[in-house]
């Protein structure tokens, strides 16, 4: 455990050392901050705008951190040779991605800490309760988090550009999964209806972690809805970075 | 005393060009290194020093063969929890300090807070950065980095150092620094296994040394049983007058001194004689005999002749 601490707290140390996570930190705060401004050229919703504008900045930017200081955490290592001295003290490869991952972690949870802080400011400025807000800042961390599990899962095998592409593509096609369901009921064929049904239940279903209209328009979530979501995302990432860990354990570093 | 690394039968090779066939880069390697011994792997560039080295600490899988420290796989965080290493050109991360990279190396080895202060301490005096302790090291020269290196890997008192190329890119001084710490280990009863190619070094500090080229083991053993005993040759220096009918090759230097190159003993008393005699003066005398210059040279000249014999 104390090398998973240790590798974390120094991924952790190199993020916030570094000028492009406060350049993402703070265009999110900026649109935080203005979309108090744009909700002013509306009539009558103006707090959804605040609300919804705010969300989608928490993702958004959130996005952008996981990928470009995820995809890059092993790659960096192996390709400054760092990786040489670390792996010859007491840690185990399973230690040193998940301690990456744990960083990387620590990263978003600063992030969305911080955004998210903003977003209740600015929604409590406008007099309305913010709390209603808090499960879908929750399942947007934990979409970030199975993001990032992505991002570590690409940076173990291949280099930064590959990782981005894949890490991206993995978001887009986890926000479109239910065009598999769709496509299944319209397919003739066994095989394509198979294949179908396959990737929608392997694919994460991004969707599931996104409550953002609900929030916005202040609905309530079914009983269950926000733990059963906490649930699959987290175990979904658990899962990806025991495929990363895999991985890693058989990378040889010539 | 007991083997502290085991290595039989290691193989590794790499494929080719364009990814065509595979090219060995070491070739069914046997050493044994015993513990309080500074042993010295050898060899050209690109003799497979390194492959071993990373095989070693379980970087890379062997082909075939094994590898084992202190008896145990070198995966085995029980082996790596004893032993300290230095890779060659190291590169650290850039964003810490001195104290804060070494605090990192020294959780990782499990210490409490307090150990790993009085350690960094003690390390960093050790190498000569004191004064350098808050310096990021993205600041940091190259042989600081080296000593920084070396640092870490002597910080938690391994009991085998690891070196790979640790005089690489030093200069006199650091190189020197670099031989005492070294010695310094010996003396502590710890084992040291360092690659290199520069020989002058390893003459120095090894007890044993192991020639390797093209991933063969081509020499092992003492340095007294490799190189010959006796001396191959007489150097003397002469100054003043130097009769023509001396044996032996002979070297003018800009200040006037000669240096004679003289073999066997007769020959020696011959120029002793006949120096002082026609008015010069003999500067010194100094039986030179094979060096591992000499032994790695005449071990390279022969594995790339059996090559072409082959």
């Amino acid at each position: 455990m104390n090398a998973i601490i240790a590798i974390a707290l120094n991924t952790f140390r190199e993020a916030i050392r570094d000028r492009i996570l406060y350049l993402i930190l703070a265009f999110a705060l900026v649109l935080i901050a203005v979309s108090h401004f744009v909700s002013l050229l509306t009539v009558g919703s103006e707090v959804k705008i605040v609300k919804d504008l705010g969300l989608s900045a928490i993702s958004f930017f959130g996005l952008l951190t996981a990928v470009f200081v995820g995809v890059s955490l092993v790659f960096k290592e192996i390709e400054r040779r760092t990786i040489y001295t670390l792996l010859a003290q007491p840690v185990r490869r399973w230690q040193f991605v998940c301690g990456k991952y744990a960083g990387l972690s620590l990263v978003l949870g600063l992030s969305v800490v911080l955004t998210g802080a903003a977003l209740l400011v600015a929604v409590a400025l406008k007099g309305e309760a913010p709390v209603d807000l808090l499960p879908a800042i929750v399942l947007g961390f934990v979409e970030l988090e199975l993001i990032a599990a992505f991002a570590v899962l690409f940076s173990s095998f291949t280099n930064p550009i590959l990782a981005a592409v894949g890490t991206v593509a993995t978001y887009v096609v986890g926000h479109l999964s239910w065009s598999f369901d769709l496509l299944e009921k319209r397919m003739s064929g066994d095989i394509g209806k198979a294949m179908c049904r396959g990737l929608h239940a392997v694919l994460p279903n991004l969707d599931r972690l996104n409550v953002k209209a609900s929030a916005v328009h202040g609905l309530a979530l079914p009983p269950g809805y926000f733990g059963s979501a906490v649930v699959y995302g987290l175990s979904y990432a658990v899962l990806i970075v025991i495929l990363a860990c895999l991985i890693f354990e058989r990378r040889e570093f010539v | 005393m007991s083997a502290v690394i085991e290595i039989q039968g290691l193989r590794k090779a790499f494929r080719g060009h364009l990814g065509i066939g595979r090219k060995a880069a070491v070739d069914g390697l046997d050493l044994s290194v015993k513990q309080g011994e500074i042993f010295g792997l050898l060899g050209p560039n690109g003799a497979g020093k390194t492959t071993t080295l990373k095989m070693m600490l379980a970087l890379l899988r062997p082909d075939a063969g094994e590898v084992r420290l202190f008896g145990l796989q070198p995966d085995d965080v029980a082996a790596r929890r004893r032993l300290g290493f230095l890779p060659e050109n190291p590169y650290f991360y850039d964003y810490l300090t001195a104290v804060e990279f070494l605090d990192l190396y020294g959780r990782l080895h499990g210490l409490d807070a307090a150990d790993r202060k009085r350690r960094i301490v003690t390390a960093i005096e050790r190498v000569g950065l004191s004064g350098s302790e808050g310096t990021p090291l993205r600041k940091f020269s190259k042989g600081m980095t080296q000593r920084l290196g070396l640092a870490q890997a002597i910080q938690h008192d391994p009991e085998l150092v690891i070196l790979d190329e640790p005089m690489s890119g030093l200069d006199p001084i650091g190189r020197r620094d670099v031989r005492d710490l070294i010695l310094a280990q010996r003396a502590a009863g710890r084992t040291v296994f360092f690659s290199s190619h520069i020989l002058q070094d390893a003459e120095m500090l090894c007890d044993r040394v192991a020639i390797v080229f093209k991933g063969k083991l081509r020499s092992v053993g003492k340095l007294d049983d490799l190189v010959a005993r006796e001396a191959k040759w007489i150097e003397v220096s002469v100054r003043g007058v130097v009769p023509d009918d001396l044996p032996g090759d002979r070297t003018t230097a800009p200040d006037g001194t000669t240096l004679l190159r003289v073999e066997g003993v007769p020959s020696l008393t011959k120029v002793l004689a006949a120096v002082p005699a026609a008015g010069g003066e003999v500067l010194s005398v100094w039986p030179r005999r094979e060096s591992l210059e000499d032994l790695f040279l005449r071990e390279i000249g022969r594995a790339k002749a059996e090559e072409r014999a082959s």
